[in-house]
């Protein structure tokens, strides 16, 4: 169609960097997350992530030690770099840095330009120059010294300090365990149930089956909020209760109506004269379906096993109803929901680092299972 | 013992006590009930072959029947009693709900979400779909805004909060309205249009599904017909509002759908982000208020949501049926 008439270069323009902003705005939430994960948490509330490459300029105070005062000439003077204090050896590791300004008070930590000579409250002043020496002076002895507060520039850091956090100290090991717990039984489980419904739906002929495959449409609307309550009862009367064998047979349930959905959707498609020889040739339904169905539908299957694996990994409502609330059960999804933005809402982060891991799994899975995927969607969805 | 270990014996006994189920059934059934010997063979095959396919059926109907039809009577019959569970208040739950001004303002936000989500996730999805169509690196611009479609609804959330951040210095919307000049402010707590702000999460996640299917309904477009428009003189606008949306009104409409179905079902956004406050709360984030304390209202909100479904399940019911004929 590229010789038609009615392609030009100026619209073919248009048209890419349209795509160009569509894509960055879609892209540009979650690398701010990613770069987030990474840097000192002091940066993070400093400067957005998009200053993330640059220079921050971070607030310090620094304690002036009172001996080595000397007099001159009837004035007292002390002098010093503020960059020499022991405390924020860790920031500056040359003892070198650049004082933007400076003051004298903890509320206004940057009330004077670096250079300009300020009065102290005691009497007396106080010059911080840019590269951090200090001088004060004082017609009294100088028994204490004063406490400088300075705003200078730090180097962008960058540190893995946020995911060892994460990984190992808040929890997140038992959670992300818990979460492969939860979801790999889920996925498998319901897989041959499903398919053998769909067979007897898509190839067997029965009064009644189109009663039923409307009922397996009708039921993939039924809002999961509508088995909660019923279910959560059942299962502590028959002794499950809240555990991880019943969250099991929830996802299978809840799973079931997509699965039959998609499979059968693909088995209908399958050639019917390799069934109809086979039947000819004597074989069973039985083993029909082991032998010719089940492996030549292999995609579908493996397009609901991924719609399933996600659909699990990233569930929070089932999870948060069908399974003990203590933390050694809890899912990732719980945990960041319930406890990390809770107890560490503040500490942007380990809230980046946190997402960021629990998203890492069905990132992977998405990129190397696209294209199972996206057949499983467009199964039966497009007309 | 250990969740994993119960994991592993579950996934072994679930699947060897399906697949044993299946053979031994259908062994039984064609060896010892109907055998396809002696002078009955041919009627007992023929029993056989009527009685086999719900064996195939059982577990997954059983499962079924369990864990969504019985909800839904189960669900209605505990919304008629009130949280002991023990005294019957027929109606009572849902008259104390409509009285309730969260419940009302939970269902006004629920069809604001209803209405505008789907549409502009369809929209977004179609107009992507079309703009990527011919492009070089199209399946790359795709797979991106695809990838929302992987992350957990809570993920989202995190990742949006960090747009949507207060602070100038952490939130990008507020660093912009620092950059102009303007006061920072919370687009969640604005009355009314934060809302928006977390519908938008949906929109940025759902995009990429309506994206990917309405993309291959567009290839599926006859050539023919895109040409004969362009050489009778149309206009890329009017060849996508004339003859490409009129192909595809089908597949625009399960797209929806499908969205729609997913908007009713979804409350992580919402509890993530602002819990329900700001007046932001939707059905199924108002159900969890009640969760554990007040089993019959929670059943009654449970109900509602699926009143609100049951239109959209209906159409679904009848465009499968028209599919059978």
């Amino acid at each position: 169609m590229d010789n038609i008439a009615g392609q030009n270069q100026g619209g073919r323009l248009a048209v890419n960097i349209t795509v160009v902003i569509l894509v960055l705005l879609w892209l540009l939430p979650t690398i701010g997350l990613f770069v987030s994960s990474f840097r000192d948490r002091d940066q993070i509330s400093n400067s957005g992530w998009w200053q993330a490459p640059f220079s921050v300029d971070l607030n310090f105070r620094a304690r002036v030690a009172a001996d080595g005062a000397r007099e001159e000439g009837g004035v007292f003077i002390l002098e010093g770099n503020v960059f020499d204090d022991p405390a924020l050896a860790a920031n500056f590791p040359d003892g070198d840095g650049v004082v933007a300004a400076y003051g004298t008070r903890a509320v206004a930590p940057d009330e004077f330009p670096a250079g300009q000579v300020s009065e102290l409250r005691s009497g007396g002043t106080v010059v911080v120059e840019p590269d951090g020496r200090y001088r004060v002076e004082s017609p009294e002895d100088i028994v204490r010294g004063p406490t400088l507060y300075f705003e200078a520039r730090t180097a962008p850091k960058f540190t893995l300090a946020n995911y060892r956090t994460v990984l190992f100290a808040d929890g997140m090991d038992r959670a992300f365990i818990n979460t492969l717990t939860v979801t790999i039984p889920a996925t498998i489980i319901p897989i041959l149930i499903a398919a053998f419904a769909a067979y007897a739906l898509a190839w067997m002929d029965f009064p009644g089956r189109g009663l039923l495959i409307a009922a397996v449409v009708g039921l993939l609307v039924v809002p999961l909020q509508l088995a909660l309550v019923p279910l959560l009862k059942l299962h502590t009367d028959i002794g499950i209760g809240q555990s991880f064998f019943g969250i099991w047979l929830a996802h299978t349930g809840f799973g079931l109506p997509l699965a039959v959905y998609l499979l059968r959707n693909y088995m209908v498609g399958l050639p019917r004269d390799i069934i109809e020889s086979a039947k000819v040739d004597g074989a069973t339904d039985f083993q029909i379906f082991v032998r010719i169905i089940l492996p030549l539908s292999f995609p579908a299957l493996a397009s609901f096993a991924i719609f399933q694996f996600l659909w699990t990994w990233n569930d929070l409502l089932v999870a948060k109803v069908f399974l003990p609330s203590g933390a050694e059960s809890q899912v990732m999804t719980v945990k960041i929901a319930d406890d990390l933005l809770g107890s560490r809402g503040g500490d942007w982060g380990i809230l980046a680092t946190a997402a960021f891991v629990s998203i890492a799994v069905p990132l992977l899975v998405f990129f190397t299972m696209q294209r199972y995927l996206v057949r499983g969607l467009l199964a039966g969805s497009v007309k | 013992m250990s969740p994993v270990l119960q994991g592993i014996l579950t996934i072994i006994i679930g699947v060897g006590g399906c697949v044993g189920y299946f053979y031994a059934s259908n062994m039984i059934l064609d060896k010892v009930i109907f055998p396809a010997r002696g002078p009955h063979a041919g009627r007992n095959i023929n029993r056989a072959n009527k009685v086999r396919p719900w064996l195939f059926l059982f577990p997954a109907i059983f499962a079924l029947g369990l864990y969504l039809v019985y909800p839904v009577v189960g669900s209605f019959y505990r919304s008629l009693f009130d949280r002991s569970g023990m005294n019957f208040i027929g109606l009572g739950n849902y008259f104390d709900l409509m009285n309730e001004g969260t419940f009302r303002t939970a269902v006004f936000n629920n069809m604001l979400w209803v209405l505008f989500v789907p549409a502009m996730a369809t929209f977004l999805g179609l107009l992507v779909a079309q703009l990527t169509d011919r492009l070089s690196w199209g399946n790359i611009a795709k797979s991106l805004i695809f990838m929302p479609m992987a992350i957990s609804f809570v993920g989202a959330s995190l990742i949006w909060k960090f747009v949507y951040s207060a602070n100038p210095d952490i939130g990008i919307i507020n660093s912009l309205r620092d950059f102009v000049g303007l006061s920072p402010v919370d687009p969640v707590q604005v009355p009314f249009w934060n809302n928006f702000f977390l519908m938008f999460i949906l929109v940025w996640i759902q995009t990429g599904f309506a994206m990917v299917i309405l993309s291959a309904a567009l290839r599926g477009i006859p050539e023919e017909t895109i040409e004969a428009a362009i050489i009778d003189g149309a206009n890329p606008f009017q060849v996508f509002f004339s003859i490409k949306v009129p192909q595809i009104m089908g597949t625009i409409v399960v797209v929806w759908t499908t969205i729609t179905i997913l908007v009713l079902k979804v409350f992580d956004i919402v509890y993530t982000m602002t819990g329900g406050n700001f007046g932001t709360h939707i059905l199924p984030s108002y159900m969890m208020t009640y969760m554990f304390r007040d089993d019959g209202r929670a059943t009654a909100v449970a109900f509602v949501i699926m009143i609100l479904v049951l239109p959209v399940m209906v159409w679904n019911i009848r465009q499968a049926r028209k599919e059978m004929r």
